[in-house]
């Protein structure tokens, strides 16, 4: 099958992003509420490795990582940074959206093992923890995109809770 | 000289000894660190001082484990912690920043957020109140942290375990490798250790030091490469004891060993050489039994500057030896003699008044050791000598030094730009000519010092810099204070004065504190019925929150929280650290964080917050920027110091003045002196020392030192045989720069700072003297014979 896409070649294609600009809307359900929780912002992308997430509703927040180094700002109340090397758990998160944005595979392979399906425009990447301590907070994370482009990140945590946020690119550089 | 003279001084110097001996072996020996601890500092500084010294600071043992892989000195890490940690009978506690330990520490603030969280009031749980507080959990969960807090919020739904963690926000932590603390470099796996025993109890750290290398020792399958690091108070007391008493021992022998040699070289006869140690002896003996009497104890280092004794006591007999085989013009010679004792005197007796134990003890073992070998050279050694003693004829070296001594003087001018140089190079360092800080005059070795800074830094145990402390009378008020003062704290971190601060009470409240929060929370009955008005218009399922209902019922009637709960956390130690048991009271410390805004980031204005302590009435708290005060108490003796010196100085230029009877002579003696202390300075200052109060009181026992060979230059103007004169100048000069010059070589700063100052210090007034005091040469360079 001509169209079945590789995983370096997707990952080729990622890693030749430039700076990245998009909006998100995110919804998380969680089995204690209702509803699910909703949440928008925007995100940038700065390869190889500086990320930031800022959110504007319901509540101003940023959280940037750039590096080893995650720095989450609640405008009004608390600021504080992490080392992902001392965080394993948040590092996890962190890298499977950057190094798929950054189409680093390895950065991706230390913490998962990787599933691809589909085609080029329209791919679906499945990630399921390789660490126990991970698989206690997580079962899996799939990132859905067409081309260079992410267009869904949903997580799927250990309890049954789950997050489905969806990118739309606003422009790129 | 009458067999009767010689048995008479036998005995007298057999009594002297004897009585010396009874004193010396009922004498307490001490090698803690107190003795560079000044004596009468303020309150402020005297608080400090008692933790740095006695207080839980100096109770702890920092750990480092070097060598290995990371994974490797995490395991070893792991197994060091939980040995240690079972030995209850010598650690109160143990951390490591082991994942067991932050389990129990997340387990007490969840367990205890009902009697812990700062909100809980009254208002807190209406309907209004739980709505709000639901409202915030709600953008917590959303927030980019939320999956942190989502587990916890069935049980905790309005979030008090956050904000009890909240207050410890700001608070540097180690960082983490492999999942233990690790240096920031990564390179060192570190363990924070607090013994129960005091750090001043240095028998107990030694004790202490030697189990922690035998459990690390005795891991099983330990990597060979791996090496355990220590420092602290009681280890760094431990360490310097035990190269002080090695060196001490090491320094005499080799001291001892140099003067054998070279006064056997010189007098050529083993008699003389005995006598020539007979006031050496009985002054090093009667200047320990002095300091005895006087200070209760001796310090071990005290014993260190014995050796230098050695350099000094030693010239009287050298001098008597020497010049006095000519003939009985002894007169002129005891007069110079006793003059170059009194400015020794002089210089040492400012010692006296030093607030250092050290100095103290060195001023006076140094005045009575003196004046006991200058005694004893007077009035045994002419009686002890045998008749038929001859000293070899000293004539030949004698004429090569009038030489060498001539050739100097025609250097006069190029010695004094010399000077002018080293006047400019000390002006040139003016404003860091001194060492500001309080370790610079610890005997702690350069390299266990730097293994100290490393771990210190690595832990963040070095940055408590600011800290509101008061005493109360006992733990319940002492809690409750805090907490009052706390409110008062807080309302400074909203106003941005302090960015934070952390107390006690945050772990342990008090028990009116606890009290107050347990009749906070509404029975069950109000609970269910507020808690189902408060979600309404909310996305909350109130059948999932049965947790939240029955935790909070829990709190209400249980048993409050006491030190015991504490046990196997890290707010162990904190409140260990923080609540200070002392001898008649509790003292409590509250470190503050700088605000790290505003226009002095890094500064806090200790007088604005004493000032909002004070209006709040809260008996007395003291607030203490710790830096400032190590350097105002640095500078403080620093100025003592250099006040002593200069009275030392005028009351040395006053006795000479008073015996040589004319202005001009007393400034040939005192020229080469001060010509000596610009030059010693200026090379100190080239080498790149800062110069500490301890190189202050070398020059001084340079000057002391170096005034006798300025006087004897300054005599031999009026003596035929002046070549023996300036031969046992010579020797005397030689035993003083080999025996000082030894002290320069010791691992102990404060031995090695003296020792290369006066070495250089006296061997520089020799020089100067010859160029400066003595009279002008003879004009075919020979003198007479």
């Amino acid at each position: 099958m001509a169209d079945d896409l590789q995983l370096p070649d997707l990952m080729r294609t990622l890693s030749h992003n430039q700076q990245q600009e998009a909006t998100f809307v995110e919804k998380r359900y969680l089995s204690v509420l209702d509803k699910p929780l909703e949440s928008s912002g925007e995100l940038y992308f700065i390869p190889p490795n500086r990320l930031e997430k800022r959110t504007l509703k319901p509540k101003p927040e940023t959280l940037i990582v750039d590096g080893d180094v995650l720095i989450v700002d609640q405008s009004n109340r608390h600021r504080f940074t992490v080392s992902l090397q001392e965080r394993p758990d948040i590092s996890a998160f962190v890298e499977s959206i950057r190094g798929t944005l950054a189409g680093d595979q390895s950065a991706l392979e230390k913490f998962y093992s990787i599933e691809l399906s589909g085609s080029a425009d329209r791919w679906r990447l499945s990630l399921v923890p390789l660490r126990q301590e991970m698989m206690r907070i997580i079962s899996r994370i799939q990132i859905a995109g067409s081309q260079a482009d992410l267009t869904t990140i949903e997580f799927d945590f250990a309890d049954g809770d789950r997050s489905e946020m969806l990118v739309a690119k606003a422009r790129s550089r | 000289m009458m067999p009767g003279g010689r048995l008479r001084a036998l005995v007298i110097l057999l009594a002297i000894c004897l009585a010396c001996g009874f004193v010396i072996a009922r004498t307490r020996f001490v090698s803690d660190l107190s003795a560079f601890m000044p004596r009468s500092p303020t309150e402020r500084q005297r608080l400090l001082l008692e933790q740095f010294r006695d207080g839980v600071i100096a109770r702890l043992v920092m750990i480092g484990i070097e060598g290995g892989d990371a994974p490797e000195r995490a395991r070893l890490s792991r197994e060091l912690a939980a040995k240690l940690r079972s030995d209850r009978q010598q650690f109160v506690g143990v951390q490591n920043g082991d994942a067991a330990t932050a389990q129990r520490d997340r387990d007490y603030f969840l367990q205890n957020r009902y009697l812990l969280a700062p909100d809980i009031a009254p208002e807190h749980f209406t309907a209004e109140g739980l709505h709000a507080a639901l409202l915030e959990s709600l953008d917590r969960l959303s927030g980019d942290a939320g999956f942190l807090f989502k587990n916890i919020f069935p049980r905790d739904p309005t979030g008090e375990t956050v904000k009890v963690l909240e207050r410890f926000e700001g608070r540097s932590q180690p960082r983490s490798v492999e999942g233990v603390w690790a240096s920031p470099d990564g390179k060192l796996a570190l363990l924070l250790v607090q013994t129960r025993a005091a750090g001043s109890d240095i028998e107990a750290q030694s004790r202490v030091v030697s189990h922690i290398h035998q459990v690390f020792e005795a891991i099983e399958h330990r990597k060979t490469d791996t090496r355990l690091l220590m420092s602290g108070t009681g280890v760094l007391s431990v360490a310097s004891r035990s190269a002080i008493e090695g060196e001490i021992a090491r320094l005499a022998m080799a001291s001892l060993a140099l003067v054998t040699c070279l006064l056997l070289a010189v007098y050529r006869s083993p008699v003389l050489f005995l006598l020539g140690m007979v006031p050496v002896v009985l002054g090093a003996l009667v200047g320990i039994a002095a300091v005895s009497l006087g200070f209760g104890q001796v310090h071990s280092l005290t014993l260190g500057f014995g050796t230098t004794l050695i350099g000094e006591a030693v010239d009287y007999s050298i001098y008597f030896f020497i010049q006095c085989f000519g003939g009985p013009r002894s007169d002129r010679f005891w007069r110079t003699i006793a003059l170059g004792v009194a400015t020794s005197i002089a210089g040492y007796s400012v010692l006296l008044f030093s607030g250092f134990p050290s100095l103290a003890q060195l001023g006076l073992y140094s005045i009575s050791g003196l004046v006991a070998a200058a005694l004893a050279s007077r009035y045994l050694l002419p009686a002890l000598m045998p008749g038929r003693t001859r000293l070899r004829d000293l004539r030949r070296p004698g004429a090569v030094l009038e030489r060498l001594f001539n050739q100097a003087g025609r250097m006069r001018w190029g010695a004094l730009a010399v000077v002018l140089a080293a006047c400019a190079i000390i002006v040139a360092h003016s404003g860091r000519i001194w060492n500001r800080q309080l370790n610079a005059l610890s005997p702690v070795a350069h390299q266990d010092q730097r293994t100290d800074e490393r771990l210190r830094s690595g832990l963040g145990v070095s940055d408590m810099r600011y800290v509101a402390a008061f005493a109360a009378h006992d733990e319940p008020s002492a809690l409750e204070q805090a907490e009052r003062a706390g409110a008062v704290l807080q309302n400074l971190v909203d106003r941005s004065v302090i960015g934070g601060y952390t107390s006690p009470a945050f772990v342990l409240p008090s028990l009116a504190q606890q009290r107050s929060r347990q009749s906070a929370l509404p029975d069950p009955a109000a609970a269910r019925s507020r808690l189902n008005q408060a979600i309404v218009g909310l996305p909350i399922r109130v059948d999932r929150l049965s947790g939240f209902l029955s935790d909070l019922q829990a709190a209400r009637t249980r048993a409050p929280l006491t030190r015991a709960d504490l046990d196997g956390t890290s707010a162990e130690m904190l409140v260990d650290s923080l609540l200070v048991k002392r001898d008649h009271d509790f003292l409590v410390l509250l470190p503050l964080r700088t605000a790290g805004a505003g226009p002095p980031a890094d500064r806090i204005d200790v007088d604005e917050v004493g000032r909002a302590l004070g209006q709040a009435r809260l008996g007395e708290v003291r607030v203490v920027d710790i830096l400032e005060e190590t350097t105002s108490l640095f500078d403080s003796y620093l100025r003592e110091a250099l006040m002593l010196v200069a009275i030392g100085c005028v009351v040395i230029g006053g006795l000479l003045l008073a015996s040589l009877r004319s202005p001009l002579r007393t400034l040939r003696v005192a020229a080469p002196l001060a010509c000596s202390v610009a030059c010693v300075t200026a090379t100190l200052l080239l080498c790149g020392v800062q110069l500490t109060i301890l190189h202050l009181v070398g020059l001084l026992l340079a000057v002391a030192i170096g005034s006798n060979y300025a006087l004897f230059f300054d005599m031999d103007r009026a003596v035929e045989d002046r070549g023996q004169v300036q031969v046992s100048l010579v020797v005397a000069n030689l035993t003083a720069v080999s025996s000082f010059g030894l002290l320069g070589f010791s691992r102990v700063p404060v031995l090695s700072a003296i020792g290369t100052t006066v070495g250089l210090g006296t061997f520089l007034a020799l020089v100067f003297s010859a160029m400066l005091t003595r009279s002008r040469p003879y004009p075919d360079g020979a003198g007479p014979t």
